[in-house]
């Protein structure tokens, strides 16, 4: 087996609101390629671990790494933060059509060459019909998939997803599941999940980070974590039995 | 009544001949509002984006003061506004009293807190989390705020519709420092003033109907740019 390279890196990371300290992380590897699910209880740091991966906050100690190179939401070139990009939990859409947002990106990039992914796009979402639709129109679960869409026609290198099933019902769950593996799996984009729903980090993780209250308390391969967590916590979260 | 109608016609009478003097008056009380509303703009967006976006020491302090701006007298800028282009004034030696610049000047005191004030809130309005997933899927500084604009747009045509709405339908402040000096400071609502006083009733009719024609013309343009810049389902 290769040795997996470092794409994102976090190092020594201490991260606060005004006096809490929200993360207490010591170091934390995205290897290229993978599916890295992160886990853990609400509250648990989640979102502002992805924050710090997408360079859209500076970590009040510690840093993150692409690459290998240190960088900080100020000196991050552009052309290496436009290769990174998060679907957020509660996406803010805006005030036009769904085309217009699935676009929005490309159109940032100057690139107006984008027709055909745009399409494939927009039909793999099953948001074709809609493409006309005002955003502020759409239901939680459409607005869910129009913010994955304009994710997906970016092509990025590393793609932070941020609960994006959280509002969807079953069957658009596996849809969303299905275009997020194919996205890993067949255009080989690196992905973080957070999720709190563990039966999903299981389905298409390669390895799952769990957070608990601020701290990685363990990153292992998604087999063991979920035969042999090695922290006790990690094995009451599996069960069901951690309530924060 | 007869004299409304007798003002209806002669504004007609007086439009359709282009009446000298009443082009002189319309082309001057436009290109004084123009110019002060351009300025008002240009300054009062950023301003407004600025105070938006930004949170930091002071800026309740700027904000109330702005507030204030939104509802000062005209007559007491004009006033302001004189004794600083006054001769003993300190901005005196410009020689711009009684001049459209006086004009301008006063008239951009009044519409530079709207249009600041209305962006202002426009801004805030949008999403926190709007900046936040701009710059997650790409956008640069300036294209955050250009996509913000583009987003509270309605917000920011009504700062323009109420920067507008407060210069040219103003009197006070242009007579006191334009002076409504014929061929040279005489705006419409000046000229209305005098006409109304003179007790040309038509006449001063025949203005204001223009006056209000130019309003409504302004707010249907914003509003129709409005429209068009709106989803459609």
């Amino acid at each position: 087996m290769l040795t997996p390279t470092p794409i994102l890196s976090l190092r020594n990371i201490r991260h606060s609101y005004g006096r809490r300290i929200v993360l207490r992380l010591d170091q934390l590897d995205v290897c290229q390629g993978e599916l890295l699910a992160l886990v853990g209880p609400s509250g648990a740091g989640k979102s502002t671990l992805l924050r710090l991966l997408n360079y859209l906050e500076a970590p009040t100690q510690g840093q993150v790494m692409y690459h290998d190179q240190v960088y900080t939401p100020n000196t991050l070139p552009l052309a290496i933060r436009r290769r990174i990009t998060t679907v957020f939990q509660q996406p803010y859409l805006l005030n036009t059509s769904v085309y217009h947002n699935v676009t929005y990106g490309l159109r940032l990039r100057g690139n107006r060459n984008g027709q055909a992914i745009v399409e494939e796009v927009l039909r793999t979402v099953g948001l074709a019909n809609l493409r006309n639709a005002p955003a502020h129109t759409l239901s939680g679960g459409e607005s869910q998939r129009v913010s994955l869409a304009r994710g997906l026609v970016l092509n990025p290198e590393i793609l932070l997803l941020d609960e994006p099933t959280a509002n969807l019902d079953p069957a658009n769950v596996r849809l969303l599941e299905n275009i997020i593996m194919q996205a890993n799996r067949q255009r080989h984009t690196t992905i973080v999940l957070v999720t709190h729903n563990i039966w999903q980090a299981r389905r298409l993780a390669q390895r799952v980070a769990f957070l608990f209250d601020g701290e990685l308390l363990e990153v292992t391969p998604t087999e063991q974590f979920f035969e042999s967590p090695r922290h006790p916590k990690s094995a009451a979260f599996i069960r069901g039995e951690l309530v924060y | 009544m007869d004299i409304l109608i007798r003002g209806f016609l002669h504004a007609l009478d007086l439009i359709v001949h282009l009446d000298p003097a009443l082009r002189e008056v319309v082309i001057l009380s436009l290109q004084v509002s123009g110019a002060a509303l351009f300025i008002s703009i240009v300054l009062g967006i950023p301003t407004g984006v600025w105070l938006g976006l930004h949170t930091f020491r002071g800026r309740q302090i700027l904000v109330a003061l702005l507030y204030t701006g939104m509802g000062l007298p005209p007559v007491v800028v004009g006033l302001a506004i004189y004794l600083l282009f006054s001769h003993q004034g300190p901005l005196g030696n410009l020689d711009w009293l009684f001049t459209p610049k006086a004009m301008i000047s006063a008239e951009i005191i009044l519409s530079f807190p709207l249009v600041a004030g209305f962006t202002m809130t426009a801004i805030a309005s949008v999403s926190v989390e709007a900046p936040q997933q701009l710059r997650s899927l790409g956008a640069t500084s300036t294209q955050i705020v250009l996509t913000l604009l583009y987003e509270a747009r309605n917000g920011v045509l009504a700062a323009i519709v109420a920067g507008f709405g407060a210069i040219i339908s103003e009197v006070g402040a242009v007579m006191l420092v334009g002076g409504n000096i014929e061929h040279h400071t005489r705006v419409l609502t000046t000229a209305i003033v005098l006409e109304t006083r003179k007790g040309n009733f038509d006449l001063a009719i025949a203005l204001g109907l223009i006056l209000v024609g130019f309003t409504f013309t302004a707010n249907w343009f914003l509003l129709r740019l409005q429209g068009r810049l709106d989803p459609r389902p």
